[in-house]
């Protein structure tokens, strides 16, 4: 066990230090910002700077955490976020005051892409002109509408909050939902109001309005790149080049571009003018994607049972050291997933690697192990305890030859809930750049596209599945027959 | 036959243990109150009494699995100390009810646990697993088996061989046919004395059955609530009572026999 974790270890270490450092480029998890971290990827490679792109990691947050950390060198950005989300000085906003501002921390930025992809509230155009409805001012007489919002909008500073304030909007419904998914709920008629980029391809598909903003209460958000002051001349070079290639209708015309091909590379190729070279089959990276998948997996459970069974030894006594053991995992449990990822990402040697991925899920692999280990011991009957003491054994020996074996079925089955959660959980390594069945699954629901979704989500089950099947065969390993006996009448004697 | 086992006790005389004002509680309860008690060398002492009287408080005091509150428990006439209570447990076999058995292990690996875990020699634990099985009268071929898979009275007699495998100077006996039925009862206490005779080892049975004390041991200690009462032969406990409980006692049991 403790070589095989040792292996996958090394193993995983070395997948994620590449030779040559290449200029890692992020994204958000939307379409836009996918197809702009493509540009760039794709721009720096056609100048013989390599790149790799990670896309689709989480939000402004992370993705800020990453390149302040340095995790990552370059991701598309928007004036507004950064003047609200991270300068945060409440100055005008405008690139040369953010240039100052970040020029502190060692973050450059590029001018304006040219466009602006303001915030806005958007609803069915028949649904709007049937209500009267052409700003955001005219929701004040509809208070009966519901509205989905993403849970970014909801939490921002120029977000819903502020928004409703200045215009005195109160809505009887106000719910979070994914962005993709609202785009369903608005056409299905399940909400009526959701915010969107005004550059959001299926505005113009789904035959929605965008309400105006009369009180102007949006900052502009001016596309730009942010980019760590540290990369070399050529590449920072290379970034500015695009600085006003992109208006708003090229940048519309992208993004539905995007989603008309499921394939954020032939947007960006779209703007570069080339054909892409076909992608790899989907055999083989739905190979890839499980590969990845079963490694974030293994590896992180290998290491929960390294430190889960020790700390379950420890927590089965009775003192209040081995409650504050249970407590501690318990609470590292509560911890939301997406919030745990934060917290790890700027620690250094984490960052965006497959590191804070197997380290975020061995934490949430822990609390199963621990507390099954520990049940199980404290369930073994005193006077076996006993016996095994008054037989002269030592303490490990005890342990090790008496109360663990004892204890195996209901420790494994610690093992095997850690292992099924974590294949749900490493989903969302995706996240933070560090692949798995998340990567589809996260892309697919971005496009709204089923078929990707699937993608992953099938192999993730049949994961989950294979992970039951295994343990069937563990059990069988690793309990003593003697335990699974099946029960039946003491013969006479 | 034991003779040429090299796990045989060479020491002529064999232990002597005493209870000097020993006395354990456990918070305000009382478990033992203050009891000085011989236990002779080479003989068979029976601790009875009512449930809850202090009986098995005795036994887990001479294996030092608890601690005597004030007192001194004494091996040939010195205290043992906390350092030294692998080593004594070593030479102390202790069988429970049902046998005390783990039931991960076979037969043969429940009895041989202790020889492997002191790294004895595999050979040599083979033929004392033989010995053993001859002299509880354990069939050889079902060793193999696990505790779930055998008999009350058998999980009784490997619990036995168990606690023999080192040829212990001592052995105590807590309750060990508790659970069995009348009959295998009767043929297991025939036996059992047959062992201890031929064994001639110190030797502590508790038990709450006067048939089966009187049977088993040549000299009696009577507990009653934390509380040594007298000890004697059971003829000496019927011609002079050292209190009216000890008539209580003697007429229950032989109620409860009839």
């Amino acid at each position: 066990m403790v070589k095989g974790a040792a292996f996958v270890l090394a193993f995983g270490l070395a997948a994620s230090c590449g030779a040559a450092e290449p200029v890692i480029v992020g994204s958000k998890k939307f379409t836009e910002s996918y197809v702009l971290g493509e540009i760039a990827a794709r721009t720096l490679e056609a100048r013989g700077i390599r790149a790799a792109h990670r896309q689709g990691m989480g939000g402004t947050l992370i993705l800020w955490q990453a390149l302040a950390g340095g995790a990552v060198d370059v991701y598309p950005e928007y004036t507004g976020t950064i003047a609200q989300e991270i300068v945060r000085t409440g100055g005008p906003g405008t690139v040369e005051s953010l240039r100052a501002a970040l020029a502190a921390r060692g973050i450059g930025i590029t001018d304006p892409l040219g466009f602006n992809n303001t915030y806005a509230l958007v609803m069915r155009r028949s649904r709007a002109r049937a209500l009267g409805i052409a700003t955001i001012g005219d929701l004040r007489r509809h208070p009966e509408l519901s509205a989905g919002l993403t849970h970014e909008f909801l939490d921002r500073q120029d977000g819903w909050k502020p928004l409703a304030e200045r215009y005195g909007l109160a809505l009887e419904s106000v719910r979070g939902i994914d962005h993709a998914l609202g785009y369903e709920a608005l056409r299905s008629g399940a909400i009526d109001v959701k915010d969107a980029y005004s550059t959001d391809a299926r505005i113009a598909r789904d035959d929605l309005v965008a309400l105006a903003d009369d009180l102007r209460f949006f900052p502009r958000y001016d596309a730009v790149y942010l980019y760590r002051t540290a990369l070399a001349a050529p590449t920072v070079a290379a970034l500015g080049s695009l600085a006003g290639h992109i208006d708003e209708a090229e940048m519309r015309r992208l993004n539905a571009r995007a989603e008309d091909t499921r394939d954020y590379g032939r947007a960006a190729d779209l703007f570069l003018g080339k054909r892409s070279p076909a992608g790899a089959g989907t055999a083989r990276k739905i190979a890839g994607w499980t590969a990845r998948h079963v490694q974030l997996v293994s590896l992180s459970v290998a290491l929960a049972i390294l430190f889960g069974v020790p700390l379950g030894v420890l927590a089965s006594g009775r003192s209040i050291g081995s409650k504050a053991i249970l407590s501690v995992a318990g609470i590292v449990q509560t911890i939301p997933a997406l919030a745990l990822l934060a917290l790890l990402v700027p620690v250094p040697f984490l960052g965006i690697s497959p590191r804070t991925a197997i380290l975020a899920l061995f934490l949430y692999s822990l609390l199963p192990i621990v507390r099954n280990t520990a049940t199980g011991l404290q369930d073994i009957a005193p006077e076996l305890k006993e016996s095994a003491e008054a037989l002269g054994l030592s303490p490990s020996a005890r342990l090790g030859r008496v109360y663990l074996p004892m204890a195996s079925r209901t420790i494994l089955a610690g093992i095997k809930t850690s292992a099924v959660i974590a294949v749900g959980t490493a989903t969302l390594a995706a996240l933070i750049g560090a692949g798995g069945l998340g990567e589809p699954i996260l892309s697919g629901l971005n496009l709204n596209d089923h078929a990707t979704i699937l993608e992953g989500a099938i192999p993730a089950a049949l994961l989950a599945l294979a992970v039951e099947g295994l343990f069937e065969i563990a059990d069988r390993v690793f309990i003593p027959r003697g335990l699974r006996l099946p029960p039946r009448n003491p013969p006479a004697a | 036959m034991a003779g040429a086992s090299p796990f045989v006790n060479n020491r002529t005389l064999p232990t002597t243990i005493d209870l000097a004002d020993v006395e354990r509680k456990f918070g305000d309860v009382v478990a033992l109150e203050r009891t000085t008690l011989r236990f002779p060398a080479g003989e068979t002492t029976a601790l009875i009494g009512p449930s809850g009287s202090g009986k098995s408080t005795v036994l887990r005091l001479i294996l030092g699995l608890i601690a005597p509150t004030s007192g001194r428990v004494l091996f040939d006439g010195r205290a043992v100390p906390a350092a030294e209570f692998p080593a004594l447990r070593h030479r102390v076999g202790y069988v429970i009810q049902e046998g005390g058995l783990f039931p991960h292990l076979t037969v043969r690996d429940n009895v041989l646990l202790l020889g492997r875990h002191l790294r004895r020699d595999p050979k040599t634990l083979d033929r004392r697993l033989d010995e053993l099985c001859a002299l509880t009268r354990f069939p050889a071929s079902a060793t193999g088996r696990f505790p779930g898979e055998i008999s009350g009275g058998q999980r009784q007699r490997v619990g036995l061989m168990r606690a023999l495998l080192l040829d212990p100077d001592v052995l105590l006996l807590d309750e060990p046919m508790g659970a069995l039925d009348p009959l295998v009862r009767a043929e297991l206490q025939g036996e059992f004395r047959e062992i201890f005779a031929r064994l001639s080892r110190t030797v502590v049975l508790v038990t709450h059955d006067l048939g089966e004390a009187a049977f088993l041991a040549g000299r009696l200690a009577l507990f009653r609530e934390g509380r040594l009462v007298q000890t004697g032969s059971v003829e000496d406990f019927r011609r002079a009572p050292a209190e009216p409980f000890v008539e209580e006692f003697l007429r229950a049991q032989r109620a409860a026999a009839w």
